[in-house]
């Protein structure tokens, strides 16, 4: 591995850069979605804004497209009061490297204090990190198939206001595990807050082989790794991403993987269904059970914006408190 | 000199609370405690007073004037305005008004949730030290201070104030006092 995570933390263990879970202290995890939960207020106000980040600009460096991501970033951001620019770059596939650094010193000119990175390459943000001026914070919003921390972040918070502990859930995740930085960003997230079990659910061809030695249990049934489980986290499944016929058919992976109202009877009656989005309907869910009264979709999509809004503030904060120290 | 009365801080706070009510006809006022210390003197005076609408609370971390200072705070608990503030009188409490500085990001938190008609600032203990043109209009205790000596109120039960800070104090003249 090329990337270490200690990149992430500044000298006094304060949170700088958030590329990635892995790495990072339960304490560190626990500290986020604790300061989440004091933003959510925020989004309760007449002004859906607090001064905070009064006078920061935050630059959402797009090179692959996203919607929803992009937007609860920005909407974030607004929300703290900084100035945000949008930069969405299209990547040709010889003009990465240099073109990369060039624009990342344009963007350092216009004195930016964050990059919001999205990028199809496995760390793109690692590298943006090690190559920005000290001032700047680097958050990762979606790397390759390596990791998409915020969006785990977000997931854990949801959890956590739905269950009192993390400690005694079992937790599946269903579907595209191969391709999917969301799930690798789980894995760790979950592991790391201590829950019970964290289980991968999927076709051979779509778990990859290093994912046992994550901590997590694979299951190639949907309706035995659904047995007894508290949260049922279900993936889109990505076709932009297959290479090669890893699937027979869309019809045919729902009949083997789809969540409908019969498979999810299998899980806990308490279970609540997750997915990152944006969903397939009819392929890897079922619209009963999307739009059903145990689907948390939509609050995963507003508590992103709490989350975001916790993580800019604690990694501009800690640039100013070892500023501020001297 | 550390056993402070409490309770007759209180409730000389709810008294003079009420006579300003009285005398400015003032019906159902929402109150509303600055985390932390603030809270714990609200829920007290909000049973004392027997007010009916519920207790709002406020963090203020985000309004925070050092925040490119020092970052962010630690954590406390989130804001809670279970009430329209919208053309409410407002009681805002506090346990020391030092600086003037958790009152001015108060009052800037609340007009985020909308326009007040007025608001009274409650606080326990006033101290001098403004640095801002801020100053209560109820006052449980008004105490001398040093500018090195530091009042704090633990809690939530017993409400305790301790005084720490400014050794020597009494032993030495005042101009002595602020070299530490």
């Amino acid at each position: 591995m090329s990337y270490r995570q200690n990149i992430q933390l500044t000298p006094d263990k304060k949170l700088k850069h958030f590329l990635t879970i892995e790495g990072l202290s339960r304490a560190i995890l626990t500290d986020i979605l604790d300061t989440a939960e004091t933003f959510v207020s925020v989004g309760e106000q007449a002004v859906k804004k607090v001064p905070i980040l009064r006078g920061k600009t935050i630059v959402n460096l797009f090179f692959e497209n996203s919607t929803r991501t992009r937007t609860t970033f920005e909407l974030a951001a607004k929300r703290l009061s900084a100035d945000v620019l949008n930069i969405n770059i299209s990547v040709s596939a010889t003009s990465k490297g240099e073109s990369l650094l060039d624009t990342l010193r344009n963007l350092e000119a216009m004195q930016s204090d964050m990059f919001v990175v999205r990028h199809s390459e496995s760390g793109a943000a690692h590298f943006i990190a090690q190559n920005a001026p000290d001032h700047i914070s680097v958050i990762n919003a979606g790397d390759g198939c390596h990791a998409h921390p915020t969006q785990a972040m977000l997931d854990m918070f949801t959890i956590r206001r739905h269950f009192p502990s993390f400690n005694q859930l079992k937790v599946a995740i269903v579907g595209d595990i191969l391709h999917s930085r969301v799930a690798r960003s789980q894995i760790h997230a979950l592991t790391t807050l201590g829950v019970e079990e964290v289980r991968v659910i999927g076709p051979k061809t779509l778990i990859p082989t290093d994912v046992e030695p994550m901590g997590v249990h694979v299951y190639h049934d949907l309706r035995q790794g659904l047995d007894d489980v508290d949260v049922v986290i279900m993936l889109r499944l990505q076709n932009e991403r297959m290479q090669g016929a890893l699937l027979p058919s869309p019809q045919e992976y729902f009949q083997s993987y789809g969540l409908t109202e019969n498979t999810l009877a299998y899980a806990r009656p308490t279970a609540i269904v997750m997915h990152p989005g944006p969903i397939n309907r009819g392929v890897e869910i079922s619209s009963k059970v999307a739009d059903g009264p145990r689907s948390v979709i939509l609050e995963q999509v507003t508590n992103g914006i709490a989350v975001r809004m916790a993580v800019m503030s604690m990694v501009l904060g800690s640039y100013a408190a070892a500023r501020g120290e001297k | 000199m550390t056993n402070y009365n409490i309770d007759a801080m209180l409730e000389n706070m709810a008294e003079q609370i009420q006579r300003k009510q009285q005398a400015q006809s003032i019906k159902d006022p929402l109150m509303i405690g600055i985390h932390t210390g603030g809270v714990w003197v609200a829920n007290r005076l909000h049973e004392m007073l027997g007010l009916t609408s519920s207790l709002g609370t406020l963090n203020i971390s985000f309004y925070r004037d050092d925040f490119t200072r020092i970052g962010m705070h630690p954590q406390v608990l989130p804001s809670s305005m279970k009430e329209n503030v919208e053309d409410r009188h407002i009681i805002l409490v506090d346990d020391v008004l030092f600086t003037g500085r958790t009152i001015r990001a108060a009052l800037n938190e609340i007009f985020d949730y909308g326009r007040p008609r007025n608001i009274c600032l409650a606080v326990l203990v006033e101290r001098d030290g403004r640095e801002l043109p801020i100053q209560a209009d109820i006052v449980g205790e008004h105490m001398k201070l040093a500018k090195d000596q530091h009042i704090k109120l633990t809690g939530p039960t017993p409400l305790n104030l301790i005084l720490s800070g400014g050794n020597a104090r009494d032993e030495l003249p005042a101009e002595y006092s602020t070299n530490s």
